[in-house]
């Protein structure tokens, strides 16, 4: 059991690390925006909270987003080895299909993990600082358990998708929102109540308010709450992916 | 004898479009058998069935004594295979792969390393072993799926045209080995084949299928004396007639211009 999870798991890290040019790619994205939003943003930001420095705000969001980003992308990577036949072998071995999901999830958790820990260190380049050691440990658990979720949250579209056309589909109207609405970037204060009810709903809300919470001390849920609500998204989405995932045919 | 496959009424339904067609048959434990019949007719879609890849429309397919579609992780446990489409991960090199496999299959980690050398030596593909699967020609490609197939000892082994773009010599390496597995160890082989006289030197019984139907089973003796030929070939194409076969598994005569030749399907 926990060799046949290790050997997915392995397979996966092995896959992620031989593939330098998505390693270094997909830091573009965080950093950019880091440097766009924070530089353009912060004064307006300054100003309007009375002082208070987003970089401090925006750091847990960008590393979040990386996160969500990785871990989706990961999830859905199950596509890819459906189309090349690799889903195949492993399908067919007599191994139990949960066995296949933890391997999975784990896998691609342990990718966005490393993703998001990079995002972290390049927020601390740019002046970014956790409170303290402990806020430090309870932070690494909100990375942890976010890459959990979306990883599984990917699996799980990714057991019911034939091929990777609806890719696009996908990243516009359910990851992009869901990344947009999630307080990552401002706060989710005096806006419009559909958006409003929008960003109540949306997982990654919790996430990174938590992480943001254990950080730097400032959170709109409570950091409990957030580590309750998205431990139980966690442990619901990878019960509902294994059950997608018992009925998959490659 | 006992039977370790037994299948009835076994459909499978594409929409509109029957691609198997209520078969029933059954494999004798430890003997080979051969599943014959032109493109399309329906073999690959069969062994899909009978290894849990595709769920049938309709029917019954016991394995080793287990439900295919109730008992699945026992069933699994029971069989092995070579798929006609290409199953390995190209961004791993082909001892990862190994690895792989003999890990999912629950290979003992102490036989681990000697089992996976041999299956590699059977192939040739033992000095290559480092090297990434994505830089392998078609054949050695298809020679490493073989060698995979060869680190575990299930009950029974499906090969669905495993010797396909192979030279002879490899083709000649690959089925005496299997022979010797099934004659030391008992395992009973189920193949698919375009080649007949592969299927006519190792196989004790055929089965031929054509539009999703099988349409005759028999000793290679049985068949050749039932439709008076004097070999597996011309018994194979009066059944099931000369034309070529288009994409629907209908006979077409302007694929006739093309000769003899016939074209390497995976999927
Ligand atoms: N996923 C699918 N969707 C629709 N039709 C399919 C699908 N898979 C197979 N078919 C059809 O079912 C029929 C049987 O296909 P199958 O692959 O079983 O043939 P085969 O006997 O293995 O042929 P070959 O010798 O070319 O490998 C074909 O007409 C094929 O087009
Ligand atoms: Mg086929």
């Amino acid at each position: 059991m926990i060799e046949v999870i290790y050997i997915l798991w392995l397979r996966q890290l092995k896959r992620y690390w031989r593939s330098k040019a998505r390693l270094v790619g997909s830091l573009g994205q965080p950093l950019l925006f880091m440097v766009a939003f924070g530089f353009g943003f912060g004064p307006m930001y300054a100003r309007a909270s009375g002082g208070a420095n987003y970089m401090d705000f925006l750091a847990p969001g960008i590393v979040s987003m990386s996160i969500l980003f990785t871990a989706v992308f990961s999830g859905l990577e199950v596509i890819w080895d459906r189309q090349f036949g690799f889903l195949k072998e492993t399908l067919v071995a007599p191994i139990t299909r949960t066995e296949i999901m933890i391997g999975k999830t784990l896998g691609g958790a342990t990718i966005a993990m490393i993703q998001g820990l990079v995002v972290f260190g390049l927020t601390y380049l740019l002046g970014f600082r956790a409170e303290s050691l402990e806020s430090l440990g309870l932070g690494l658990l909100f990375m942890f358990l976010i890459a959990l979720f979306f990883t599984g949250m990917g699996l799980t579209i990714a057991s019911k998708m034939k091929d990777m056309h609806g890719f696009q589909m996908i990243m516009n109207f359910l990851i992009m929102p869901i990344f947009f609405l999630s307080g990552a970037l401002f706060p989710l204060e005096n806006l419009p109540p559909a958006i409003y009810f929008i960003s109540r709903i949306d997982p990654l809300t919790y996430g990174v308010d938590g992480l943001r919470g254990a950080l730097t001390g400032v959170s709109a849920f409570g950091v409990y709450n957030d580590l309750a609500v998205i431990l139980a998204l966690s442990a619901f989405i990878c019960t509902v992916g294994a059950v997608l995932f018992s009925k998959i045919e490659a | 004898m006992q039977n370790i496959l037994s299948v009835q009424s076994l459909t499978k339904k594409f929409d509109d479009f029957t691609a198997v067609n209520s078969i029933s048959f059954d494999v004798e434990a430890g003997s080979i058998f051969a599943f014959l019949g032109p493109n399309g007719a329906g073999k690959s879609t069969t062994i899909k069935m009978l290894t849990t890849v595709l769920k049938p429309t309709n029917g019954e397919i016991q394995i080793n004594g287990f439900n295919v579609l109730k008992e699945q992780d026992e069933a699994r446990a029971s069989f092995g295979i070579v798929f006609q489409d290409q199953s390995l991960d190209d961004e791993l090199t082909a001892y990862e792969n190994m690895v792989y496999h003999a890990v999912i299959y629950k290979v003992p980690k102490k036989e681990r390393d000697e089992r996976i050398r041999t299956a590699l030596e059977i192939v040739g593909l033992w000095d290559r072993r480092k090297d990434f699967v994505k830089t392998y020609s078609g054949g050695m490609k298809r020679r490493l799926e073989i060698a995979r197939a060869l680190v575990h000892y299930p009950k029974i082994l499906f090969l669905d045209e495993p010797t396909v773009g192979l030279d002879p010599q490899t083709r000649k390496a690959i089925w005496s080995h299997i022979k010797t597995l099934n004659e030391e160890r008992g395992m009973t082989i189920f193949l698919t084949t375009h080649y007949m006289e592969e299927a006519e030197a190792i196989a004790n019984k055929i089965a031929i299928i054509d539009h999703g139907k099988i349409i005759e089973t028999g000793t290679l003796e049985e068949i050749k004396e039932k439709n008076e030929t004097e070999t597996l070939e011309e018994a194979f194409l009066n059944l099931t007639g000369r034309d070529i076969r288009d994409e629907n598994g209908e006979a077409s005569n302007k694929m006739r211009l093309m000769g003899g030749m016939y074209r390497r399907r995976r999927h």
